[in-house]
């Protein structure tokens, strides 16, 4: 009798664990299905393509959608691929990722180790800057750097990033910062150190976590940045997500499905990259990010 | 050189430089300071301004009151946008919500091979709603995408065009936004179950409790944070989103698929009525302050209670 209940209860387990995998795994296949489909388009010819369906073999792997993608295909009026695109956006990620990371850097420092009246407040009304809709300061953002001559230039983008990046690299810098004793600041300061000596050869020192997250952060919300770009590149100057955005949704000629693959997995690639390599510090990135204050 | 009044001028040297130590802090936030002045909440009042402006392409500053919400609220387009952001956050939401608890507490069950499950899970979340809009279109484009793995499979009069079908188009953002969100959503819930005590579940276990029981009178209610935190989260994602619609619809067909973000681009850059694209930027900090609000307050209260 025992021996048959417990029987009865281990063949359900093994029902349950079999129908707990057959979830996970199926919740896995729709995860993976756009990247696997992404990948056999862009290897595929033309032909290939309007004879098979999406998850068919590519009946021989080509890479001219690859090559096309990056050095000829038309994105708007311009045919010179997303190469000049991937370039520009690496050209705003780096300068605008490494200054709002120091500038939070020391922002972070200061509202934790060198409170004064009022940097709480200023520190909340910092953080607001986090959650507003961009929409909100579209336009005059726009008229500002049509005054600064910055309008349409690489610089502006940069510009634009380092400010609507740093509450976010601030609250970074800050919840890690409150988290290292005062004690440490005050001896140094009683050993004669000044401000910067303490942020150098103290706090700098031992940030290395978290300047991974902030860095990693960064330079996936920059690189995946659309409105932005959109509204404050023009031609020569656009990112590679507006690159891509004209080259798949242009209204002219043939829709190349193979070479719109190919160029959305070269501007998905490098954060995709990110991710693989240090992706316990993007999920530390998300979660810190998200609304912790 | 006279020894004698170099202590003098040491002292005032150490005067200046204790000052220099008090002021310091001040003036590294200073320029922070000013920007988020000038580029926040300044922008948000010049925002505010040119909504209350007849602004066409250029921004002019005839004040003309609330003309433009007026205007805004007997557009058709903007009514159309409001009623989708309903719909596609309110589905977005919601399945993330269901999908990210479930997969949690399925992945919390000492599967093997989390790690790499979880990895697949949350890739999408590094890529950009361009890039996810880009596959998704391509997946779900009738005649060539996922219509004919079916058709190929047997299902001959099988038929799936709801990305090009107006009343349909919006369910369409909604699959590809919760594929590319809902891995994170499960990585927060996954996070908050292995903050649950061990020992609260097996005295419950001792007491008979079955597994499923557990769960719904124990651990979810206990995630209740996370449920909030992940709201927030991805209310934001819904009321901002832009990238999505602009690589998978466009807004179209015609304007079926419109959110209050396109509404605001179309007008404010392509069609030159500045006024009222500030006007519906408005809106949509309102929107935003309308839900962040009450969770400040909350969460304020609550860490001075506790």
């Amino acid at each position: 009798m025992v021996n048959q209940t417990a029987q009865s209860s281990m063949n359900w387990n093994r029902i349950n664990r079999g129908l707990i995998y057959a979830v996970l795994l199926t919740a896995a296949l729709f995860y993976l299905l756009p990247l696997v489909v992404m990948v056999l388009t862009s290897f595929k010819t033309m032909d290939d393509i309007r004879s098979g369906n999406l998850i068919s073999w590519p009946t021989e792997f080509v890479f001219d959608a690859w090559s096309k993608a990056w050095s000829t295909a038309c994105t708007g009026v311009r045919c010179e691929g997303v190469e000049g695109y991937f370039w520009n956006s690496v050209q705003i990620v780096v300068p605008a990722v490494l200054i709002s990371t120091f500038l939070g850097a020391l922002n972070g420092y200061v509202f934790t180790k060198w409170k004064f009246r009022g940097s709480e407040l200023l520190f909340g009304l910092l953080l607001f800057g986090c959650f507003i809709p961009f929409q909100v300061v579209l336009l005059p953002m726009a008229q500002t750097l049509g005054l600064l001559g910055l309008a349409n230039t690489t610089a502006g983008l940069v510009f634009v990033h380092i400010v609507y990046g740093m509450a976010f690299t601030t609250l970074f810098f800050r919840n890690f910062y409150i988290n290292i004793p005062g004690e440490l600041v005050k001896a140094a300061q009683l050993d004669g150190a000044g401000f910067f000596t303490i942020f150098w050869r103290i706090l700098l020192p031992i940030s290395g976590p978290i300047i991974v997250v902030t860095i990693i952060w960064q330079t996936t919300q920059i690189w995946n940045d659309f409105l932005f770009g959109v509204v404050y590149g023009s031609g020569d100057t656009q990112p590679i997500t507006v690159a891509l955005n004209n080259l798949v949704n242009t209204s002219t000629g043939v829709k190349e499905y193979n070479v719109h693959m190919a160029a959305a997995i070269i501007a998905g690639l490098p954060t995709l990259l990110v991710y693989v390599l240090a992706g316990k510090y993007f999920v530390r990135g998300l979660t810190a990010g998200s609304v912790k204050g | 050189m006279g020894a004698h009044d170099r202590p003098e001028a040491t002292a005032k040297a150490k005067g200046g430089l204790a000052w220099l130590e008090r002021w310091l802090p001040k003036m590294v936030l200073a320029p922070t300071f000013i920007m988020m002045l000038v580029f926040i909440y300044g922008y948000i009042i010049w925002t505010a301004v040119l909504s209350m402006t007849n602004s066409r392409f250029l921004p002019s500053y005839d004040f003309v009151g609330l003309l433009q919400f007026e205007k805004l609220f007997e557009n058709d387009r903007w009514l159309v946008a409001c009623t989708n952001l309903g719909i596609f956050g309110g589905l977005f939401i919601l399945v993330c919500l269901v999908l990210g608890v479930t997969l949690a507490i399925l992945l919390d069950q000492k599967i093997r091979q989390e790690g790499a499950i979880r990895t697949v899970y949350l890739y999408p979340m590094a890529l950009s709603f361009i890039v996810t809009g880009t596959a998704w279109k391509w997946m779900l484009n009738p005649g060539l995408g996922l219509e004919k793995v079916v058709r190929d499979l047997g299902f001959e009069s099988f038929s799936f065009d709801w990305i090009v079908d107006p009343n349909m188009a919006i369910y369409t953002l909604v699959i590809a936004a919760v594929w590319q969100s809902s891995g994170f959503v499960m990585a927060m819930f996954l996070a908050g179950l292995r903050g649950i005590d061990n020992s609260i579940i097996q005295a419950a276990q001792i007491d008979g409790a079955t597994l499923p029981k557990i769960y719904r009178r124990i651990i979810l209610p206990s995630l209740r944070p996370v449920f909030f935190s992940a709201f927030i989260i991805l209310s934001h994602i819904a009321i901002k989103s832009f990238d999505l619609v602009a690589a998978m619809t466009g807004g179209g067909p015609g304007y079926s698929t419109d959110l209050p973000a396109t509404f605001m681009y179309a007008h404010s850059f392509t069609r030159s009525q500045i006024g009222l694209g500030a006007a519906s930027a408005m809106l949509m900090l309102g929107g935003v302050l309308a839900i962040l609000i009450p969770y400040l307050y909350s969460e304020l209260r609550g860490s001075r209670n506790g």
